[in-house]
């Protein structure tokens, strides 16, 4: 195993690419430590990281849209097979019952280091 | 996780809550769902609300099952109390967990798992279990019945990769269930015992209408065969029926009906006849107990159709709260509005009788489309009315059933709704004031016009009074309402292009052609509200293409993943490619270079589509540079919103009743507008002659040739919605139609809502003012549209080109890995 457990859940933060590989106010799926992650670059320069596989249907949601979403204001991707649209910030659904994993992102200079969350 | 988020917010009041009675649910379907909304709307938070839920999921609208099972519907769409609704009124919903038993002498119940728990009030709302004939070898592996969420899982799991499926049964379920296998591609056989279908509701003649359009679904009907055995070893294979004769099946779906779940309700020793008894009170035989829904029987009837549930629920309600302790339930008057696989069908009262016995029988049939109606009056009174394929007298007559008001003598009138037949509009404004239109929830027109004439939007009308959530029957009743009723100012924002910019499209446009605006964050960030919302961000580039051609700044993030990659996304993932085929006229060398390419990248499914092209299904987003590069051919555009094909007939070329070069006009008219973007997508056809084997009369526009020319028809459709194309012009040469239609595009271009069809823009605008502008050219506008087409067409650049260019980093990548990166790179 390369990660190591950190804290509760979460392991401790790796690198997984620099910030010109992710157009801006887009997101891109990338393959850390065996699991498809998708990271999100905001327009204003946030970047945040959520599981790529919608719990819908298992559609990738680092090919959604993505921006802030007009009814909640909240940081949002939308899922591109059905819709479904989920807060970037914490992997909650908007307007929906489901819920994404989502992981810690640490920007150091144009690297992106991500905390990839959950046990498997 | 859910529940126990629930739970948290109880603890938080632990007070309030032991101060509180306790009331508990049974049941989570939508009776005992409904009857504690009705509580809470009379007594806020004044009983301390448990709800057992045996299923796992929250309340979810049964109605609509057939509609998961076709794969019309997610189950996610059906859901109608969400967990936070239960979490905000503190109510501790408990999915999952079944109760054992009832101990009414110490007022507690007992949950599977031994948990005891105490109630002050109880509800037992555990409605019914299918019927399940006595069949020998029932349980044999591939035979279903359908009744759940979890039963409509395990058939569409089931029913993959077979060919053949049996439905028990041939009353309403049975047909909903049938009409749900239907959608999986499976050929489906309907069982019935009787000699027709639908018995509780038509009769034989009716049933016999039904059964003929049903039959030209494709759908096989076996009528008085009585089930014996299921057939097969270890998997269902066949039935046999009581006649000795058999039929070969790959699996069976029973729907015979339902009976009352009254388990519990019989071991604590209440009073059960067929369902639990109660009295006008909705309470059983111990007072400190009620019961709601199908598993209640009633003055000697129980009940199988939502708006008794809910009138009892209210009942319920009145009495437990005592906000209406006088309030009884004296029985429901039964009226159904029915989609019978598309079928429009409406069952008032009993409209089976046949005349005699004091019963006068009008009937109005019309075989050949379908249509049967039928009053059966006495006394001068609705007592029963059948009407099916027609249905728009339905609330007039549901209104003089229920109010029984007496009837004019000339029956016939009331058959017949006096507006034109299959208008809504006209429909609705016929409607008597009291008229029920929602049956479902019983909303009358009285009280959805007064909401509408408050400034209801159609999405606040329906929360509010809840009409069109149950089985939505009634929602273009609705719509026209809105329309008839409305005011122009109810809400601005239903005219806005997009939500996130506060302007409608021709304001639009004027400010951005006005300030320059050339890309979509330009427009958000100075005509929006400041919100980078990503759902408004497609349409606006569209409209910027539209506007700029060349010039549009073109940023990638606007656009779905499809105008990213320029190829149809599918549900695993891979996508579609689908080259241009001009016309659906190719060449060995092309079908080789598809052949060749489809094994290559191993598409799995190579595909003929209905535009008369060739789709390579299931390629991964890595290999799209590649295979454009393999095929050699342009990109199709079946994708994106944009002119996407034309399909043809062999014409004059073959064909020995061509008249017209309907090929040739085919091709020219895909060189001409192939990548032009549009407000929707736009499907074009030519036919050669008036025989239109391209059907090009339900396309977006078609042409059709006639002696010495050509017609020009648009606004077609073939799709959710059938309508026939408007003829907008006859002209004489394929120039004189390439310039037409090239106007008509870019009037609809400039004029239509995002994702407005064709279809819907023609009927908007209506085909008189079409034509005033575009063949008389009242506006004077003609010569700007043909210039504007043009630029746009000379615009054309092939999206496949960015294969060998791409436009941005790492566009066609899929997931990157980085586990070397990690591993070097990890922990600085």
């Amino acid at each position: 195993m390369i990660l190591q457990t950190t804290q509760e859940g979460e392991n401790a933060p790796v690198f997984v690419t620099e910030i010109e590989s992710i157009p801006p106010g887009q997101g891109r799926c990338f393959t850390v430590g065996g699991k498809a992650i998708a990271l999100f670059r905001l327009r204003d320069g946030r970047i945040f990281a959520l599981d790529n596989s919608c719990p819908h249907r298992g559609g990738p949601l680092g090919a959604g849209l993505v921006g802030i979403d007009f009814n909640t204001g909240r940081e949002a991707v939308v899922c591109p097979l059905h819709a479904f649209k989920f807060s970037l910030r914490d992997g909650a659904g908007i307007s929906n019952e489901l819920r994404v994993r989502h992981h810690r992102v640490e920007l150091r200079g144009a690297a992106i280091h991500v905390a990839v969350s959950g046990g498997e | 996780m859910a529940a126990a988020c629930v739970f948290n917010l109880q603890s938080t009041v632990p007070k309030l809550v032991s101060a509180r009675e306790k009331l508990l649910v049974i049941g989570g379907g939508m009776a005992g769902a409904r009857a504690i909304e009705e509580i809470e709307a009379r007594a806020p938070s004044r009983f301390a609300i448990t709800m057992y839920a045996a299923e796992p999921y929250a309340v979810y609208n049964r109605i609509l099952l057939s509609d998961v099972l076709a794969g019309a519907k997610n189950p996610e769409g059906i859901f109608l109390n969400s967990l936070s609704w239960f979490a905000e009124r503190q109510i501790d919903l408990r999915i999952g967990e079944k109760i054992a038993s009832i101990d009414c002498a110490r007022k507690l119940v007992l949950t599977e798992s031994g948990a005891a728990q105490s109630y002050d009030y109880l509800i037992i709302a555990t409605g019914s279990l299918p019927l399940v004939p006595d069949i020998a070898n029932v349980a044999t592996p591939g035979v279903f019945v359908f009744r759940t969420i979890d039963d409509c899982r395990l058939i569409a799991s089931y029913a993959k990769g077979r060919r053949r499926a049996a439905v028990i049964g041939g009353g309403l379920l049975g047909l909903e269930a049938a009409r749900g296998l239907l959608g999986h591609n499976l050929k489906v056989t309907v069982v019935e015992v009787m000699p027709y279908l639908m018995a509780q509701q038509l009769d034989p003649e009716s049933a016999a209408l039904l059964a003929r359009t049903m039959e030209a679904m494709g759908l096989e009907i076996l009528f008085e065969k009585a089930t014996e055995r299921v057939l097969g070893n270890g998997a269902a294979q066949g039935l046999r029926f009581k006649d000795g004769t058999e039929i070969e099946t790959d699996m069976v779906v029973i729907s015979c009906g339902i009976r009352p779940n009254v388990r519990l309700a019989v071991e604590a020793g209440l009073r059960v006849e067929r369902g639990i008894v109660c009295d006008d009170r909705m309470r059983t035989s111990d007072p400190a107990i009620y019961s709601v829904g199908e598993c209640v029987e009633h003055r000697g009837r129980v009940y199988g159709l939502v708006a008794p549930l809910y009138e009892q629920a209210r009942v319920l309600a009145d009495n437990l709260t005592g906000s209406s302790p006088a309030a009884a339930y004296a029985g429901s008057k039964l009226s159904t509005r029915l989609k019978v696989m598309g079928v429009d069908l409406v069952s008032i009262g009993d409209g089976r009788a046949m005349g005699g016995e004091g019963h006068t029988v009008t009937r109005y049939v019309e075989p050949e489309l379908g249509v049967y109606k039928k009053l059966v009056v006495s006394g001068g009174k609705l007592v029963g009315a059948i009407l099916l394929g027609d249905t728009d007298a339905a609330s007039t007559l549901i209104d003089a059933y229920e109010r029984e008001i007496e009837l004019p003598r000339r029956h016939s009138e009331l058959l017949f709704s006096r507006a034109g037949a299959g208008d809504p509009n006209a429909a609705v404004e016929a409607m008597a004031e009291s008229a029920v239109v929602c049956t479902c929830h019983q909303v009358r027109k009285s009280v959805l016009v007064e909401h509408i004439r408050a400034g209801a939007a159609l999405d606040d009308l329906c929360a509010i009074t809840r009409a069109g959530t149950g089985c939505g029957g009634c929602k273009s009743h609705l719509e026209a309402m809105m329309a008839a009723y409305g005011s122009d100012r109810a809400d601005p924002a239903a005219s806005y292009y997009v939500k996130a910019v506060p302007l409608d499209k021709p304001a639009l446009v004027r400010e951005i052609k006005r300030l320059e605006l050339r890309s979509v964050s330009a427009v958000l960030s100075r005509l929006g509200i400041g919100v980078d919302d990503p759902e408004s961000k497609p349409g606006l580039a569209s409209l910027l293409k539209t506007i700029w051609g060349r010039g549009y700044v073109d940023e990638r993030d606007a656009r779905f993943i499809n105008d990213r990659v320029h190829a149809n996304i599918q549900n695993d993932g891979t996508f579609s490619v689908i080259p241009r085929i001009y016309g659906g006229v190719t060449s060995p060398a092309e079908l080789r270079r598809i052949a060749d390419a489809a094994e290559k990248y191993h598409a799995r499914m190579i595909k003929i589509t209905g535009g008369q092209r060739i789709d390579l299904l299931g390629v991964g987003k890595s290999d799209l540079p590649a295979i454009w590069r393999d095929l050699k051919m342009p990109s199709g555009h079946a994708y994106t919103k944009a002119f996407r094909t034309c399909k043809t007939c062999v014409g004059v070329e073959f064909c020995r009743y061509g008249v017209g070069d309907s090929t040739r006009l085919g091709i020219a008219i895909e060189k001409r507008f192939q990548g032009i973007e549009t407000p929707h997508k736009m499907k074009f056809a030519a036919s050669g002659c008036a025989r239109n084997c391209a059907e090009a009369t339900v396309k977006d526009v078609g042409v059709v040739a006639i002696e010495g020319g050509w017609q020009i028809h648009v606004g077609g459709a073939a799709g959710s919605r059938v309508r026939a194309a408007d003829l907008l012009a006859a002209v004489k040469s394929q120039d004189e139609a390439l310039k037409i239609m090239g106007r008509f595009i870019q009037y609809y271009r400039e004029n239509a809502r995002y994702a407005e069809r064709c279809y819907a823009f023609v009927e908007r605008v209506g085909i008189k003012r079409l034509r005033e502008v575009l063949i008389d050219d009242s506006d004077g506008d003609a010569d700007r549209l043909d210039r504007e087409v043009e630029a746009a067409a000379a615009a054309y650049r092939d999206p496949w080109s960015e294969g060998a260019a791409p436009f941005e980093p790492t566009q066609f990548a899929e997931a990157i890995a980085v586990e070397g990166a990690a591993s070097i790179r990890g922990n600085p």
